[in-house]
């Protein structure tokens, strides 16, 4: 029972930051419906923004959290406003190259800036605590509490505040919202920097956790969280945080049965099974064909 | 001779490219949906053509085996085609380049747990059997086949779904023969290009057909140019050239490349020769024949 417990909160932490990734790629596709390829870079910028700032100047952990959202936020911006605005009414597979195409550039920047994974430095002191002969580490206990925190403050964003609202009312209908006078343009660079500082910070809790980054995990660990968006639906915020808890127990559950080379085997067939019973995940909806 | 090895390395990657080109833009071109998952096929070839050049039968003539060795790694890679087809007829676009994703993936992890091909080391010892007549001779045979392919009623039938799927359905188009034809045959033309690879480099391993290369043979498909044999030529031409003469530029190289392929995204959408063919690429009939 112990073992099972233990094997949950491994699960909670590792869907915690699955979670914050998917929740960038449903709000993006939820206001845009176009897949930002290119977040789970921004993911990986997170990371290294967070290792640059460890590195340079010490911070502590909460200014590092609050800097590094910020970093990526302006990143996130700046890419709708360079590369995905000019192509917004371009027949959809263009969005969806150019965001692969930005995701590339970004890793590969990354890459050459910094061919080999670094050491990400400790920011909490990391304790641990037994309970009935579980045992948390304090950094788990950061991640998950963090996360959860993120997650209730984007919730509130979404529902009450009036940028929330104008978001709702632009993936319900893009044309009318902006002929009644809300600020379309604006709306989806707030989104733009919404999703990309959950990313960002999802990419500091990663390197907190599992403290080896590289240029690559924007692909291993993003495109994961991707696959956690569309199973639970894409452009479901509930969705992406179902599809995220579900497969990060799913790729617990593989990697303490099976030897860990399985995981990514698991985890896409795991989508693919989805995707052949609930075409639009499981709690997607299917999409309106518009002419 | 004019040709020293490294130029004749080059043409063959250049012809393989272009295979690649071709299969992929009777997808994403002609029937106009999004696969990110070709280079699973590619994978399916290689795999399935080293395994019948190094374990079932090595001590074949080479003359023999390795036209076999092409067929049968394009007729898996085919089969392999049959599943995704079924899921076409069911869902379309976004949701369907999400479909090629997880196939790739779970075709190139699969193959890391194969120990049989080598597992994640990678498959070795694979003889090197391609050649330059070789490749020039599956180039052509796969450029002619989809010619004929696209200019068939089948071709037709693909280009309208591309427009309409509903209106084509209504008008009589058998959609799911198409769907179903045109990823068999685009999944077979992708095995020969993988069958061809893995006996070109006489080592493949899984790491070597993932996204990126996936990525690599959509860069080509979208610099050439969408629904044109002419523009896959072109690209594929393009592209290898370009890699080559960007090798100076180390890692960098490899930022010029998706940068180039967003700036043609924003400035020529269709890429150089979208939707129109040179003159000697089509085919032209004859009203009076009917």
């Amino acid at each position: 029972m112990d073992y099972f417990a233990q094997q949950a909160i491994n699960a909670l932490q590792l869907g915690s930051i699955y979670a914050l990734i998917a929740l960038g790629y449903s709000l993006v596709y939820g206001v845009l419906t176009m897949i930002n390829f290119a977040h789970g870079d921004l993911f990986m910028v997170g990371a290294f923004f967070c290792f640059l700032l460890e590195k340079m100047i010490r911070v502590p952990f909460w200014l590092a959290l609050l800097l590094t959202m910020l970093g990526t936020s302006l990143l996130g911006v700046l890419l709708e406003l360079c590369a995905y605005r000019p192509i917004r009414h371009a027949p959809r597979v263009s969005a969806m190259i150019t965001a692969l195409g930005c995701g590339l550039i970004i890793e590969n920047i990354t890459l050459a800036l910094s061919p080999y994974p670094r050491h990400m430095p400790t920011l909490i002191k990391n304790s641990i605590t037994s309970f009935h002969g579980i045992t948390i580490s304090s950094l788990q206990l950061v991640v998950i509490g963090i996360s959860l925190l993120l997650m209730i403050l984007l919730d509130f964003i979404i529902r009450f505040t009036r940028f929330g609202i104008a978001m709702r009312a632009l993936s319900s209908d893009r044309l009318m919202v902006s002929l009644l006078g809300i600020p379309a343009n604006r709306i989806i660079s707030m989104t733009f920097a919404l999703g990309a500082a959950l990313g960002g910070a999802a990419g500091l809790l990663y390197a907190l956790s599992y403290p080896v980054i590289s240029s690559s995990m924007g692909m291993l660990i993003g495109w994961k969280a991707f696959v956690a968006a569309v199973i639970g639906g894409i452009g479901n915020i509930r969705g992406a945080l179902l599809g995220a808890y579900l497969l990060g127990a799913t790729e617990i559950i593989t990697v303490s049965l099976l030897p860990s080379t399985y995981r990514d085997l698991v985890a896409y067939s795991l989508l693919l099974l989805v995707l052949v019973f609930k075409p639009y995940g499981i709690l997607g909806q299917p999409q309106v064909v518009r002419s | 001779m004019i040709l020293n090895d490294y130029l004749i390395f080059i043409l063959i990657t250049l012809i393989i490219n272009a295979i690649l080109c071709l299969s992929l833009n009777l997808v994403n071109g002609y029937m106009g949906e999004f696969s990110v998952g070709h280079a699973a096929f590619m994978a399916l070839g290689a795999y399935s053509s080293a395994i019948i050049t190094v374990k079932i039968a090595p001590t074949l003539p080479p003359l023999f085996l390795f036209p076999m060795a092409v067929l049968i790694g394009g007729a898996t890679a085919a089969l392999a085609g049959i599943p995704l087809a079924f899921l076409s007829f069911k869902t379309r676009g976004d949701y369907l380049a999400i479909i090629t994703l997880a196939f790739l993936m779970i075709v190139k992890s699969g193959l890391e747990n194969i120990s049989y091909v080598g597992a994640s080391r990678g498959f070795l010892g694979i003889p090197h059997l391609t050649n330059l007549p070789w490749t020039l001779f599956w180039g052509v045979v796969c450029f002619l086949c989809l010619r004929n392919f696209i200019y068939s009623k089948w071709g037709r039938c693909i280009m309208a779904i591309r427009e309409d799927e509903i209106a084509a359905e209504a008008m009589g188009v058998a959609t799911r023969s198409a769907k179903m034809m045109t990823f068999m045959i685009s999944s077979f033309v992708a095995g020969v290009a993988g069958a061809l690879f893995a006996h070109q480099l006489q080592f493949i391993n899984p790491s070597s057909f993932d996204i990126l290369k996936s990525t690599d043979i959509l860069v080509m498909v979208y610099l050439g140019g969408v629904a044109s044999l002419s523009g896959s030529l072109a690209g594929a031409t393009i592209f290898t050239l370009l890699n080559q003469l960007l090798q100076p530029l180390g890692i960098w190289r490899m930022v010029v490349m998706p940068f180039l392929l967003v700036l043609l995204m924003l400035f020529r959408p269709r890429g150089i020769m979208g939707f129109r063919e040179w003159s000697w690429v089509k085919i032209h009939r004859d009203r009076s024949d009917h």
